[in-house]
């Protein structure tokens, strides 16, 4: 399978600090691959830098083979770049309708997007005219997710879907995560919580101080590597 | 009951301008997060060049309405968003916040440039052929008519834009979230532009219809906006229907107080300053939240030495006294109020500088400190000074405390709103009693200020004023010196720095914030005294909010920080008059230079002062140059004094000398290879680099 | 008797509870340590304990007394004192002086000067100490942090991620730095992630999940608990 998001030696600084020490990812059309890792180890600046909203210090970003390092954040979503980032990705002012709207910049009519929106989310309808920020949280994440649905991305980046929910409704949600991977779209996941992303995902990668530990299948070796890790077990 | 209605109607109409000015307001704040000080100066300007096109060059007033509403008020808000408000963008709130005072204070001076003000400009209402017509009891006038139609108007027209098209979906988002609306594909700053545009165009059409029925007047125009202020924050500066609704409240209590409020002598001010006074109360009322992010950037706070502090503080004093010596009495007059005017630019430094605090009121405050010296010390008695001090330190407390709830442009708007009300109101007021004690302002007029009496010895010349002012200004930079290394200046930095960090720590916030309220009320009021003496009587437009501006500006661009800024900025603020005499519009252009200067102050953010202090302090090391230059200027002080050269040869030699110095000690300094070179891996570090980090990137490099 | 004791303690925000029904408790030489996923209201427990949040119910004692209506200055005066995830420094002033303010605020306040020294001598903070608080490492910061939290002499501190953006050498070092506190009879409540910090100094751990305790134990049993496991890795 040929690449369509590629990563490859990135390294990133935050606060003059190299947070990211060559990072080398890549994510197929219609592929789920798993980024996890503890705190702080540079998950959600790899997004940051995949989506153009973070300065990569060295390193390329490409996107279907085409050089995309550098280019900007607005200009990379034009180009179906989808990030959606952790806890927030909705205008919470706004009403859920309105958030909508704000999918259509990247060429969508809004009855498209409403159409899409609604039949796979039907709670967003009955709450169509209320504010986003009143919304319960697996509610808001569901709107956030629409703009991944439906504005028809060709890459999706999730920072920490879970954040906040419950384990059930985190499910859910992945269903649907797994179900836009389906449609041939590359979806990159930042998780903390392993189990449910693991779940769906074709390939996973665990990061740990700004370097990739360890790659491969999310097998059961990759479970019990990651309790040690997360909990400090002997390995 | 018909009397009430009447009111009613002139309330409303009042409103109804009220609330399409601040609705460009809350328009611009909730979009961009600048709370747009010079919104009414926008507006302001727009009713003269109405006024302009229709009646100085006689143009329809159809043609005359669109060139303002379609061309030149888009046009402006263009201008500011894209030159004066976008490079200021990632800096924080202080620094916008500057930015818009900057441009209200330049905005006034420029339209005084441009129209006299001692020419009366009568502009007639809308429709002013048109017979009024009744309303069951009640007469309306077409202006007042169409006036109410506009808001309503305005009020359909925003909320269709902003709530039923995808423009108003990505303004209203981008102040939600400006980072996600970049994520969608959107652009936040095309949201700002739009908001920029549309507000100045309401300001521009309030601006027009309220210009009738007061008089065309740039800082009266300009400061009207206090009461859309109100309104605005009745929306907590971000609801459209509450602005509306506040609007209305405003408007309609100006208009009873107009009809109902008694008659004597100490309530017509009343009446003027209801606005402010309400906006004051509203601050308090509307609990507000700030606007999400943290300032990224405070006004450094470099810590003076003592030695050179006492330098600075010497060569003050030397200034003076050379000052005092060479120039003319007519020069003395002009150039006196350098040494005051920098007393109270110098009281800013605590206050603004190392607490946070944004006051626009302390030139009101040197206001109450030159009026109790003028009154207590007629006799000069030096005790008087002292109660100067402490008067205008008690009011300075006095507003500390209701300041305390608030923070940034809330500050700003709160001690502004409370300057107006000294202007229009306190200040306006025949002397009173109270418990006995008879109080005494500007006695409706001005006031006497004599010199002080030194033991014996009565200062009463313009020159002997001079230098007891610099030998004040001295003292007062010594002392903030003092305060900047001890333990309550590091308390203010503390809590400024993090609130939350300093009251886990057991601070007292409440505490902290009176005191450094009331010292540097204290440092105003001194400097208030002084400028009084110089100026021989005082009025209360000396003090006014207008007037405090540029020097607000002036001691921005300096650096908040800056102990040397009481200096820089009473120069600064005085220098310029050399121009005066060149041109005949030199006057103007010198009105005009604080608000340009503090525009400027995105390309140095850090301050003049501390590039002042860079660039000089070589010299100030230097053996050979420093005694050199401390001769030259002796050698050209003594010619000067025995009439061999005139005052401006000895000012170009002072440069010339000070300048060629100064170079002379830089290129020494350089050619001194004293400093470790800086490996260029570290470069952009923001870590000093220390010699053990060579081996750490010598690792680093091997293992790639 | 518990030096710090947490009683029900709930936090609403909007209709999310960030904290429900929450009790915890801290003892004099011991380190308690306080872990959980992200978003499990950690930083909300340390804001209620330290008087920043109020909570909608529940009660905060200290040394015995009810604090709960206290603000913060006045719990710092019954001993408590804590670092802050986000950095609270006190960014324009030097290493020095940060440490200087809280001393001047504390019991040592008339040999503050003193106290500052020994504490930058302790934390090894000398080469940065004339350095603005805001030109350093996040990893550093946190360091001075703790420097200032322990300058107004606390009977308890609480310590939000100390140990992010410190290298293996560096935890080490802070880990025997922990242990010497609390062996002078300091009591600790520790939040980080670095799970071989926590197992390895703690007496004691909490695990919070979605704003509820989930497991207390020494560190050997929470190591192997499958409900904490779980929701680690989200399982359901």
């Amino acid at each position: 399978m040929s690449a369509l998001l590629q990563l490859s030696g990135i390294r990133a600084a935050h606060e003059g600090i190299t947070v990211l020490h060559g990072v080398d990812l890549s994510v197929a059309a219609g592929q789920v691959v798993a980024l996890l890792g503890p705190n702080g180890a540079g998950k959600t600046t790899t997004l940051r830098v995949a989506a153009g909203v973070h300065p990569a210090a060295s390193g390329r970003l490409l996107m279907g083979g085409r050089d995309v390092t550098g280019v900007g954040p607005q200009d990379l979503a034009r180009a179906g770049v989808c990030l959606i980032p952790e806890g927030r990705g909705i205008f919470p002012n706004l009403s859920v309708r309105d958030n909508l709207l704000m999918m259509t910049f990247t060429g969508r009519s809004r009855e498209e997007i409403e159409d899409v929106a609604f039949a796979r989310f039907p709670i967003l309808a009955q709450r169509a005219s209320q504010a986003a920020g009143t919304l319960s949280g697996g509610e808001q994440q569901m709107l956030a997710l629409a703009r991944g649905l439906a504005t028809d991305p060709a890459v999706l980046l999730l920072d920490e879907l879970s954040m906040g929910l419950a384990p059930l409704v985190v499910a859910n949600l992945y269903e649907q995560v797994a179900e836009i991977a389906r449609q041939g779209v590359a979806v990159l996941v930042v998780e903390q919580f392993a189990a449910a992303v693991l779940g769906i995902a074709d390939h996973a990668a665990v990061l740990v101080r700004g370097r990739i530990e360890r790659q491969g299948r999310p097998d059961s070796g990759f479970r019990t590597d990651l309790s040690a890790l997360y909990l400090g077990s002997p390995t | 009951m018909e009397q009430l209605l009447t009111f009613g109607i002139v309330g409303l109409s009042t409103a109804a301008i009220y609330a399409v000015i601040g609705s460009g307001l809350v328009l611009t704040y909730v979009t961009t997060g600048v709370f747009n000080f010079a919104h009414g100066a926008a507006g302001m300007l727009a009713a003269f060049c109405y006024w302009q096109l229709t009646v100085g060059w006689g143009w329809p007033v159809p043609v005359g309405l669109a060139v303002v509403l379609l061309v030149l008020a888009p046009g402006f808000g263009l201008a500011v968003e894209r030159v004066l408000m976008r490079p200021v963008q990632h800096l924080g709130e202080a620094e916008r916040l500057v930015m818009t005072v900057a441009l209200l204070s330049g905005a006034i001076a420029v339209a005084r440039w441009i129209w006299d003000p001692n020419v009366a400009r009568p502009l007639t209402v809308f429709f002013a052929d048109r017979e009024p017509f009744h309303i069951g009891p009640v007469t309306v006038t077409w202006h007042q008519a169409l006036t109410m139609a506009v808001a309503v108007a305005v009020a359909a027209g925003l909320w269709f834009l902003l709530n039923r098209t995808r423009t108003g979906a990505e303004m209203r988002a981008t102040v939600d979230d400006r980072g996600l609306v970049q994520l969608t594909g959107a652009d936040p700053l095309r949201a700002g532009r739009v908001a920029w545009m549309l507000s100045t165009q309401l300001a521009a059409l309030g601006g027009i219809l309220i210009a009738p029925t007061v008089a065309l007047d740039a800082s009266q125009l300009s400061l009207l906006i206090v009461s859309a202020y109100t309104a605005a924050v009745f929306g907590w500066l971000r609801s459209l229907p509450l602005t509306f609704i506040g609007a209305v409240v405003v408007g309609c209590l100006e208009s009873y107080l107009t009809g109902y409020l008694p008659q004597n002598e100490y309530l017509p001010g009343l009446r003027l300053a209801a606005p402010a006074l309400l906006l004051f109360i509203a601050l308090l009322v509307f609990r507000h939240r700030r606007l999400r992010g943290r300032d990224r950037r405070l006004v450094r706070v470099p810590v003076p030495s003592l030695r050179g502090t006492a330098v600075f503080a010497a060569s003050t004093v030397a200034f003076g006294l050379v000052l005092a010596t060479v120039l003319s009495d007519a020069d003395l007059v002009t150039y006196g109020p350098l040494f005051s005017l920098g007393i109270i630019a110098l009281s800013y430094v605590p206050l603004a500088g190392y607490a946070g605090q944004i006051s626009l009121c302390q030139l009101s405050i040197a206001g109450i400190g030159a009026v109790v010296w003028g009154h207590l010390g007629a006799q000069g008695q030096l005790w008087a000074l002292g109660a100067a001090v402490l008067v205008s330190a008690a009011v300075g407390a006095l507003i500390a405390v209701p300041a305390l709830r608030f923070s940034g442009v809330y500050l700003a708007l709160g001690t502004a709103a409370f300057a107006v009300v000294l202007d229009r109101w306190i200040f306006t007021l025949p002397s009173f009693e109270v418990f006995g004690v008879r109080i005494a302002l500007f006695d409706q007029g001005s006031v006497e200020v004599s010199g002080p009496n030194l033991f014996g010895l009565r200062l009463d010349g313009t020159a002997e004023l001079l230098v007891f002012a610099s030998v004040w200004l001295a003292l007062a930079s010594l002392g903030v010196a003092v305060l900047r290394r001890g333990r309550f200046g590091r308390r203010l930095i503390a809590l400024r720095d993090s609130e939350a960090a300093y009251a886990t720590l057991g601070g007292n916030l409440l505490v902290a914030k009176v005191a450094v309220f009331a010292l540097s009320a204290g440092i105003a009021g001194l400097g208030g005294a002084l400028y009084g003496m110089q100026h021989r009587t005082v009025t209360a437009e000396q003090f006014n909010l207008v007037a405090g501006l540029p020097i607000f500006l002036v001691a921005v661009i300096g650096g908040l920080g800056a102990v040397g800024n009481g200096l820089f900025a009473g120069t600064a603020f005085v220098g310029p008059h050399v121009l005066t005499g060149l041109v005949s519009w030199g006057h103007n252009l010198v009105s005009v230079m604080p608000a340009l200067a503090g525009m400027g102050l995105a390309h140095s953010p850090e301050g003049i002062v501390s590039r002042f202090r860079r660039e000089w302090e070589p010299l100030g090391r230097d053996r050979i140059a420093l005694p050199a230059l401390l001769v030259g200027l002796a050698l050209g002080w003594g010619l000067r004094l025995g009439d061999v050269i005139n005052g401006w040869t000895f000012l170009v030699w002072a440069y010339v000398l000070g300048e060629g110095l100064r170079r002379y000690a830089a290129a020494r300094q350089t050619a001194d290879p004293a400093e470790p070179e800086i490996p260029v891996e570290w470069w952009g570090l923001r870590r000093p680099w220390r010699a053990d980090d060579r081996e750490v990137l010598a690792r680093g490099i091997a293992g790639g | 008797m518990a030096l710090l004791e947490v009683s029900g303690v709930t936090v609403a925000f909007g209709g999310n509870r960030a904290l429900d029904d929450v009790g915890m408790s801290a003892e004099q030489g011991r380190i308690t340590g306080l872990i959980g996923p992200n978003g499990a209201g950690k930083s909300t427990l340390f804001d209620v304990v330290s008087g920043l949040r109020r909570p909608s119910s529940g009660r905060v004692r200290l040394g015995g007394r009810e604090v709960t209506r206290l603000g913060p200055a006045r719990r710092s005066r019954h001993g408590l004192a804590r670092t802050f995830q986000r950095l609270e420094l006190f960014g324009r002033l030097s290493v020095r002086d940060n440490l200087l303010v809280a001393a001047e605020l504390g019991p040592e306040r008339r040999q503050a000067e003193h106290c500052v020294a020994r504490i930058i001598d302790q934390l090894g903070l000398a080469e940065v100490a004339d350095s603005p608080a805001d030109t350093l490492p996040t990893g550093v910061g946190r360091l001075v942090e703790v420097g200032r939290a322990l300058a107004v002499r606390p009977t308890l501190l609480l310590l939000d991620e100390p140990a992010a953006g410190q290298d293996g050498e560096e935890t080490e070092r802070f880990a025997t730095l922990l242990r010497s506190l609390a062996d002078d009879g300091m009591a600790v409540v520790l939040v980080e992630h670095d799970m071989g910090l926590v197992m390895s100094v703690c007496d004691e751990v909490h695990v919070l999940d979605l704003g509820k305790v989930i497991a207390v134990g020494p560190p050997e049993v929470i190591r192997n608990d499958e409900t904490v496991l779980a929701a680690y890795l989200g399982d359901a």
